[in-house]
């Protein structure tokens, strides 16, 4: 107990020396005064999006039509704003990180615990905050519109699990002001995240936010599951799904199943540190080796559960922008499955040093090497896709061709890493960090990317603007080619990771080269943010509302943009993979329907926004000992989930009339318009109408 | 049209496919759900074994001294007879005896919880006494993450049953109330079927070694 502390029973250990801007002001270092920065942009960044809601005047629009919103579709737009919020803050860390190792010669600006913090909830909120809401977010919108579905299964489930999510991400957020977040990594091992090294608040962080998120993961896992299994449309069997839809089917497999260990891995921590046991500890009995087990096991599983959907995302774009049938779809549908299934035999490469037999780590390291398999088929199944296609290098296609590239870098650095014996010498080098950046950027982040410009018009109507989407494409590749392979050499000239200096000058001249790759990145966020500036500005002539700006090959381009909330006025019939394309092809497309039926729709509810507020404050209760607060929430959740049940009225229904009458203007804007070539799609006489374009090439299915 | 999917188990109408298929979709989302629980309990159970050795036990007390395997056998016939009497409202449902019957064997049920949850407080109440606390041994720890959780579970099985008892008085027999029966008995079923893990490897395998 420290003396600044008034009432222990009322603020716990929660005490004015919690607040992070305290130190700067007492001890003015650089250090500290970046830490006090990020705490300042937080509530800066908090004020101004106060400030910026209510100019709009758009607080009961917010709470109306989002943050109590069921449907899948603005649901999966707030997963990509937190997303894109909390990469803002990951990538700046990043750069911190880079600029302290570039000037990290005997030295630099920060302390060793600052860049322990920095690379922990860098790679904490990378993962959970930034990769995960968007690849949840964009499967939110798009899964239903691509299986013909009006919403998910669970749409209340899916709220809650979207609140689930921002309550980790919160938590995340204000470890910057009130105490500080763990310097364990995002991995935490025990014994350095248990009681007896890291007394303070910082794992506490780490395992609430990342519980907290991950029970919220695993709900989004139950949900995406259920929905493709359950609510595809008519005719839609599951060899005719597009293939986002697939592995998001992987994805959901993954989330089901390889969450459950992070759960049991962090809670078990958890009782080490709140309850005094001794799972993870040094002394009597604990055994840290478990938690390693238990972490891996969720943690491998978890990156090709962030990989796979961004293949997805590429089996659509590549197809849809070479105007072909994706080739190989079978193939690419059983790799899919069998990354899927072996993701979760390969756990143990991430720990080849920490004692097991050589016969061990040789069946490990050979079953991590048979992934290159299967992903080196999908390589060659897109390559085949764009040979000879109505190929047009839109911001996608240059995401696609960037990711080819450099992906194929990160697989064959990986099969490296998976041999036991190199792993020995490079393991806890900079070769490592280079490598799951190397296989993280050019494939999540880079299928995200692309994903969020191919889809964008789907969602807001208009379309992003191409020029800028080009600059922001080309610094990503750029950025991350300068930031990443630099560190490649330095991992194998002995440079180790997470060390804030070093004291060999042969390292520095490589890490100022990757100092500029890291500014090129920052580049590209700000590109990124300039893009949607522009478009936003622009959105009169970018404007697509006929629905089909790229001539799209599946379900969710064959209605208006931005949808209505019911999706399909009537429930498609499928006949075909790709099924759009097919209809087009033989003028199945924009008919008017023999009749229309009401529809029924879930009611908007504010159970999400209530668990999400009562589990942040919960978050916090456990960080600082609150016991009170703690139970409290924990309480209000059970109330709430409860009280929930006893709902009976949970749906309302769309009249027929409202439909047609919504459809058939949509259909008569569609006879109106000009349909466009493809050599036309960036221009603005774009308004997502079509043309059939015949195939030249006899033989080339188009 | 193709063929309605009908939810076995559950009487909700020749003509209303479509509160079958939603009936079904429900029941689906519970099975995904039970698998994700499965693997918490499977990877407690590992942890659990691989803790039950001379390393895990840190000189403390084991299961010789810990266990009690009258008590312990009691339990698993309550909770396996509750699972009986949860069939037996099941029926009662599926077969339409009434509101009055389904209540009494999902109340037979609850007391058979509860009478479960008091047996097997008791013994932590007793193993507290005898020092077998968590904090002792790495084998305590496991032994105190794995069993607690599953009288979690039952726990909050007890609570959803008057839950139910409370929405089939207020809605009467509506589908919505069915279909969170048939869950609540899947859930059910589930936490016997985990039991039965832990009376083998827990309490059997742990007095066997």
């Amino acid at each position: 107990m420290t003396p600044d502390q008034p009432a222990t029973w009322l603020l716990g250990r929660f005490g004015v020396s919690s607040l992070a801007i305290l130190p700067a002001i007492e001890n003015p270092t650089t250090s500290e005064l970046v830490a006090a920065g990020a705490a300042l942009a937080v509530i800066l960044g908090a004020i101004g999006g106060i400030a910026f809601i209510t100019w709009l005047g758009a607080w009961r629009t917010l709470w109306c039509d989002w943050l109590t919103s069921t449907d899948h579709k603005r649901i999966g737009i707030m997963y990509i704003v937190l997303a894109l919020v909390m990469m803002a803050r990951g990538v700046l860390e990043g750069a911190v990180m880079r600029s302290q190792q570039a000037f990290g010669l005997n030295g630099g600006f920060l302390t060793p615990e600052h860049f322990s913090e920095l690379f922990s909830t860098h790679g904490t909120i990378m993962i959970f905050f930034v990769a995960m809401p968007l690849i949840i977010g964009l499967a939110n919108y798009i899964i239903p519109l691509q299986i013909g579905a009006r919403d998910m299964s669970f749409p209340v489930m899916n709220q809650i699990s979207l609140g689930l999510t921002a309550t980790g991400a919160a938590l995340v957020m204000i470890s910057l002001l009130l105490g500080k977040f763990s310097t364990g990594g995002w991995s935490a091992y025990p014994p350095y995240t248990g009681t007896d090294f890291n007394p303070g608040p910082g794992p506490d962080y780490w395992i609430w936010s990342i519980v907290l998120a991950g029970i919220g993961t695993t709900l989004s896992g139950i949900n995406f599951a259920v929905t493709i299994f359950k609510e595809r449309a008519p005719g839609m069997t599951l060899f005719r799904m597009p293939l986002f839809t697939w592995t998001l089917i992987c994805a959901s497999i993954i989330m089901v199943f390889a969450l459950p260990p992070l759960t049991v891995a962090a809670l078990m921590l958890a009782a080490d540190r709140y309850l005094d046991f001794h799972f993870f500890t040094n002394d009597l009995g604990g055994n840290m080796m478990n938690f390693v087990n238990l972490f891996w096991l969720f943690g491998h599983p978890e990156v090709y559960l962030l990989v796979i959907p961004a293949y997805g995302v590429f089996s659509e774009t590549i197809s849809t922008f070479s105007g072909k049938k994706l080739y190989g779809y079978s193939s690419l549908v059983y790799a899919t499955m069998s990354i899927a299934v072996l993701s979760f035999t390969v756990w143990l490469h991430h720990f080849f040093t920490m004692g097991q037999s050589a016969n061990v780590n040789i069946v490990f390291g050979i079953a991590s090497m048979c992934i290159a398999v299967p992903t080196g088929v999908k390589i060659y199944d897109w390559m085949a896709t764009i040979f000879r296609g109505r190929i047009r290098m839109t911001v996608p296609m240059i995401y696609a061709l960037g990711f080819f590239y450099l992906f194929v870098i990160g697989g064959l650095t990986g099969v490296m890493l998976a041999n036991p014996t190199i792993s020995y010498q490079v393991h806890n080098t900079l070769f490592l960090v280079a490598h799951f950046h190397n296989v993280i950027i050019p494939g999540v982040v880079f299928g995200l990317m692309s994903g969020y410009h191919y889809w964008f018009p789907k969602a807001f109507g208009f379309r992003l603007h191409e020029g800028w989407g080009r600059v922001t494409a080309f610094l990503w590749i750029f950025g991350f080619s300068f930031t990443f392979f630099p560190l490649y050499a330095l991992g194998f000239m002995g440079m180790p990771r997470r060390s804030a200096s070093y004291t060999d000058p042969a390292f520095e001249p490589l890490m100022l080269v990757a100092l500029f790759g890291a500014a090129l990145i920052v580049s590209a966020l700000g590109a990124l943010l300039i893009q949607l500036w522009v478009s936003i500005r622009k959105r009169e002539s970018l404007a697509v509302p006929l629905g089909d700006p790229w001539n799209g090959r599946t379900l969710e381009w064959s209605i208006s943009s931005p949808p209505p909330s019911y999706n399909f006025a009537v429930l498609p019939q499928v006949e075909d993979q790709d099924d759009f394309a097919d209809a087009k092809a033989k003028g199945r497309a924009y008919q008017e329907p023999d009749a229309y039926e009401d529809i029924v729709m879930p009611n908007n509810t504010s159970l999400g926004i209530v668990i999400c507020i009562a589990s942040t404050f919960l978050g916090l209760a456990l960080v600082f000992h609150i016991w009170w607060l703690a139970i409290l929430s924990a309480g209000g959740i059970i109330v709430a989930f409860i009280a929930r049940t006893f709902v009976l009225s949970t749906t309302h229904v769309i009249p027929a009339d409202e439909i047609a009458a919504e459809h058939r203007a949509w259909l008569a804007q569609v006879r109106a318009a000009k349909s466009i070539t493809r050599d036309m799609e960036t221009s603005s006489a774009n308004h997502g109408l079509a043309s059939l374009e015949l195939p030249v090439l006899a033989g080339v299915e188009r | 049209m193709k063929h309605p999917i009908l939810h076995p188990g559950l009487n909700l109408g020749p003509h209303h496919g479509e509160a079958h298929e939603q009936a079904e979709t429900l029941a689906f989302g519970f099975w995904v759900f039970l698998m994700s629980d499965f693997i918490i309990f499977g990877l407690a159970f590992a942890t659990y074994v691989t803790m039950a050795n001379p390393m895990g036990l840190a000189g403390g007390p084991g299961p010789k001294e810990a266990y009690d395997l009258t008590s312990v056998f009691a339990q698993t016939i309550i909770l396996l007879s509750s699972s009986l009497s949860f069939g037996m409202a099941s029926l009662a449902m599926r077969f339409e005896r009434g509101r009055g019957a389904v209540t009494f064997w999902l109340s037979v049920t609850l007391l058979l919880g509860l009478a479960f949850l008091f047996l097997e407080v008791r013994d932590f109440a007793h193993m507290i006494d005898i020092g077998a606390v968590p904090s002792r041994s790495g084998f305590l720890s496991a032994f105190w993450g794995l069993v607690p959780l599953h009288a979690l579970h039952v726990a909050a099985g007890c609570l959803w049953i008057m839950i139910m008892i409370i929405q089939m008085r207020g809605f009467g027999m509506i589908s919505l109330v069915k279909t969170r029966i048939v869950r609540l008995g899947l859930f059910w079923h589930f936490l016997d079927l985990i039991w039965i893990g832990v009376f083998t490897i827990v309490y059997l395998g742990g007095l066997a070694s």
